[in-house]
């Protein structure tokens, strides 16, 4: 049974993808029987060039796509280059942890909490150093360039990209390898791009690519972030799909596989640039240059760093405090009234989308955790290696856009009679669910002693046996956080309850983002941090349960993350 | 020779990528006897315990036949071999107890009571009676390794490979708990193979030795004890 698991998690979570991306493009060159659609036509995309504002749109998609992107990734690698092994990586190390499990809409609300234009921030310098008497009548968040969207992007990005380079830090012999180039005179920083970057490239390119894709991409933090007149393709796309004119979604269709060709033809590009820079860097590395005196950019990146986690966390408290905010008036830095009514006011209407949220996500990051469990132990078993092919498809979910795909799933979906129901919820957040968890957990289970295993072997057990009660119980740090991941990533979805729920689920996601647009900062709040409160819950207990299981197994703690 | 008891080996071959590590490889193992293989890293020493243990790496090629106590082994899922194994790390499971991990050993199908009584009495052998609720990181290095020994004869293999199992252990500790598992492998008449580097482990083993060397081994290369 075991040996099938493979393949029914490709069925799971590739198929919709792949049927998912069928059932995009066949609509956009005209064919959809369901409206009618039943001979290839470009009349659809001849309606989306022919759409208004259509190249402003594009042009917001991909100058935030990639100066998001782009300044994740330079933020990312200036900082471990400039801090490597120094005090400042192990405290951002600490505080990844509650960044990471914010979901995306939290950060855009917290940021916007923070930057809008009677946000903290000019509070924090109003009447007194601006003469503003009443907030300022100037686009901060949503701002007309997207420049809001972008540092939206950049605080969730980056511990993003900081957990994965961490991992693959750990994986490379970064310290010896360090050790030698600084022995031969080689600056700090120098040594880290020269010698270190190298061996950590290739395990970080995919996940920097799916930080493109998904920055190019982004609807819910653009809904929140983004201007909206012309919004980006993304949201505008979801904008088509949702008119109640039903031939719009031919429109739409053609809008959402040119954001597929944007995708791909973006990564395509990133890695055209990346051989580019690798053949630069390769000149610049045998030139020699040993370049001392970087304490400049020490100082910084470790700023800059501190700025991207500092916001992240004001943000969080910001939306905290407007939830038990009862009079909280322009410019005052607190409210001055105080009062928990925001939240028993919203009790009733936060258990259905509490609930929803807590049970899809419950049972995608099972059924998630369940599958990897399964692909992994078979690996085992069957001693094959995986190779980067397989890692490729892991990654297929996050490299597509998912509004590019999304549409073709619910199409799938309401051919097998499962649209709109609550299995067809938990389906479409497992395709997003199950690449975090795999990645979560594959490293450290394949990085177990083996002969843990043998040892149980000899002993006379059988694998089924040597699983749950040697390997299982041994990895269960990593294995309940992989599941907090896998429903962290779930609380935080919102396009595939829009499109998989068939508009009867509402999650405390899709609740968050409907009242952004409104202008009750109270009840948003309320949305807000309980949406952040709940993956915090989940790593908190999966951080807890082996704590309080292994309290007195000293020799348990090495089997970390 | 191949009498009830033995561990039989017969015509092994392993090979890596089209490179022969060993080549018909011809060992009998009597009740009681150990057989000590030696060589460089890289000769194949490990793998082929591996290979006995039915958990070798597909890299290899092997083969050959195995027989334990009469029976062929060779294509026995491991759990069913009654193959016990030592390695240089302890490799006591890090969640269980000192108990938890021996009575992991126990054979299924005992009651609870007589469970409990070979745990005590392996724990008594070990010298470490009342340590069953003890962690295993808060043993000595000895301890651990008489406690891995003791889990390993809780599970009532016929036939034992050693794995290096001294070479971590300190100079002073290595003859003591060398003595300790020679001492009770060779009391219950367990055919006993080891791998190591140390000549001190096959000159204490005194029985015969098989080098491994970087040149392909043939049957005739097998030794005899050192002195």
């Amino acid at each position: 049974m075991l040996r099938w698991v493979p393949a029914l998690t490709l069925l799971l979570f590739l198929g919709p993808v792949a049927a998912g991306l069928v059932g995009t493009i066949l609509p956009a060159f005209g064919i959809l029987p369901a409206l009618g659609g039943t001979e290839p036509s470009l009349t659809p995309w001849r309606r989306l060039f022919a759409e208004p504002g259509l190249g402003t749109s594009l042009r917001l998609t991909l100058t935030t796509g990639f100066a998001a992107a782009i300044a994740s990734l330079a933020l990312v690698l200036a900082f471990l280059a400039t801090c490597h092994g120094t005090r400042p990586v192990a405290v951002v190390r600490r505080l990844l942890a509650p960044l990471l499990a914010v979901p995306h809409v939290a950060v855009a609300i917290g940021f916007a909490f923070l930057a809008s234009p009677s946000g903290w921030a000019a509070r924090a310098v109003s009447p007194w150093l601006t003469g503003w008497e009443r907030p300022p009548d100037i686009a901060t968040a949503p701002d007309p360039y997207g420049i809001a969207l972008v540092c939206g992007l950049v605080l969730k990005e980056v511990p993003f990209l900081l957990l994965m380079t961490l991992a693959a830090l750990g994986q490379v012999p970064a310290d010896r390898t360090l050790a030698v180039a600084r022995s031969l005179g080689y600056g700090p920083a120098t040594a880290w791009f020269k010698t270190v970057l190298p061996l950590l490239w290739p395990q970080i390119r995919l996940p920097v690519y799916a930080v493109l894709a998904y920055s190019l991409s982004v609807v819910d933090m653009a809904l929140v972030l983004a201007p909206g007149a012309p919004p980006p393709l993304a949201p505008r796309v979801l904008r088509w799909f949702s008119d109640p004119d039903l031939s719009r979604q031919f429109l739409a269709a053609a809008g959402a596989a040119l954001q597929f060709v944007l995708v791909v033809g973006a990564i395509a590009l990133f890695h055209g640039a990346e051989q580019l820079v690798a053949g630069l860097g390769r000149r610049w590395i045998a030139a020699g240059g040993r370049g001392h005196g970087a304490h400049g950019g020490r100082l910084a990146a470790t700023g800059a760093m501190g700025l991207v986690f500092g916001i992240g966390l004001l943000g969080l408290l910001g939306m905290a405090l407007w939830s038990v905010a009862r009079r909280w008036r322009w410019p005052d830095a607190l409210p001055s009234v105080w009062s928990a009514g925001n939240w028993t006011r919203q009790a009733e209407a936060l258990a259905w989308p509490g609930w929803t949220t807590v049970s899809v996500a419950g049972a995608a990051a099972l059924i998630a955790i369940a599958l990897v469990l399964g692909c992994l132990e078979n690996e085992q078993r069957r001693h094959v290696t995986p190779g980067a092919r397989a890692l490729w498809l892991i990654y297929a979910p996050l490299l597509a856009p998912q509004i590019g795909f999304l549409f073709g799933v619910q199409v799938l979906f309401v051919t097998v009679g499962l649209d709109g129901r609550w299995a067809a919820l938990v389906w479409g957040h497992l395709l997003f669910v199950l690449p975090y968890v795999f990645l979560a957990l594959a490293g450290p289970w394949r990085r177990l002693d083996e002969r843990y295993a043998r040892t149980a072997l000899c002993l006379g057990a059988p694998p089924g046996r040597v699983f749950w009660r040697i390997k299982l119980p041994m990895l269960l740090r990593p294995v309940l956080f992989a599941l907090a991941v896998g429903f962290a990533v779930s609380v935080g979805e919102y396009l595939p309850t829009v499109f998989a729920g068939g508009g009867r689920y509402a999650t405390l996601t899709t609740e968050a983002v409907s009242l952004a647009a409104g202008g009750d900062r109270r009840v948003i709040g309320v949305y807000a941090f309980l949406q952040a409160l709940l993956p915090w819950l989940g790593f908190t207990l999966a951080i807890a349960i082996p704590a309080w299981l292994y309290r007195d197994r000293r020799n348990m703690k090495a089997f970390t993350v | 020779m191949s009498g009830a008891g033995s561990l039989v080996l017969a015509g092994v071959t392993v090979a890596l990528d089209e490179a022969a590590l060993i080549d018909g490889l011809e060992v009998v193992v009597a009740p009681g006897e150990i057989v000590t293989v030696m060589g460089p890293s890289g000769s194949g020493k490990s793998t082929l315990l591996a290979w006995l243990c039915g958990t070798a790496d597909p890299a290899f090629r092997i083969a050959g036949r195995a027989t334990l106590d009469g029976v062929d082994i060779t294509r026995l899922p491991p759990e069913i071999r009654r193959v016990g194994i030592l390695f240089q790390d302890d490799l006591l499971f890090p969640h269980l107890s000192v108990g938890g991990n021996l009575a992991f050993g126990l054979p299924p199908g005992l009651s609870r009571a007589e469970r409990e009584r070979r745990i005590e009495a392996a724990l008594e052998e070990a010298e470490l009676a009342g340590f069953a609720g003890r962690d295993p990181a808060t043993l000595s290095g000895g301890q651990r390794a008489r406690i891995a020994l003791m889990r390993t004869l809780l599970a009532e293999p016929k036939a034992l490979l050693l794995d290096e199992p001294f070479s971590r252990l300190d100079a002073a500790l290595r003859d003591r708990i060398r003595c300790f598992v020679f001492g009770h492998a060779t009391e219950r008449g367990l055919p006993v193979l080891l791998v190591t580097h140390d000549p001190d482990d096959a000159r204490a083993a005194g029985g015969t030795v098989i080098q491994l060397s970087d040149e392909r081994v043939q049957g005739s290369d097998i030794g005899k004890p050192l002195k």
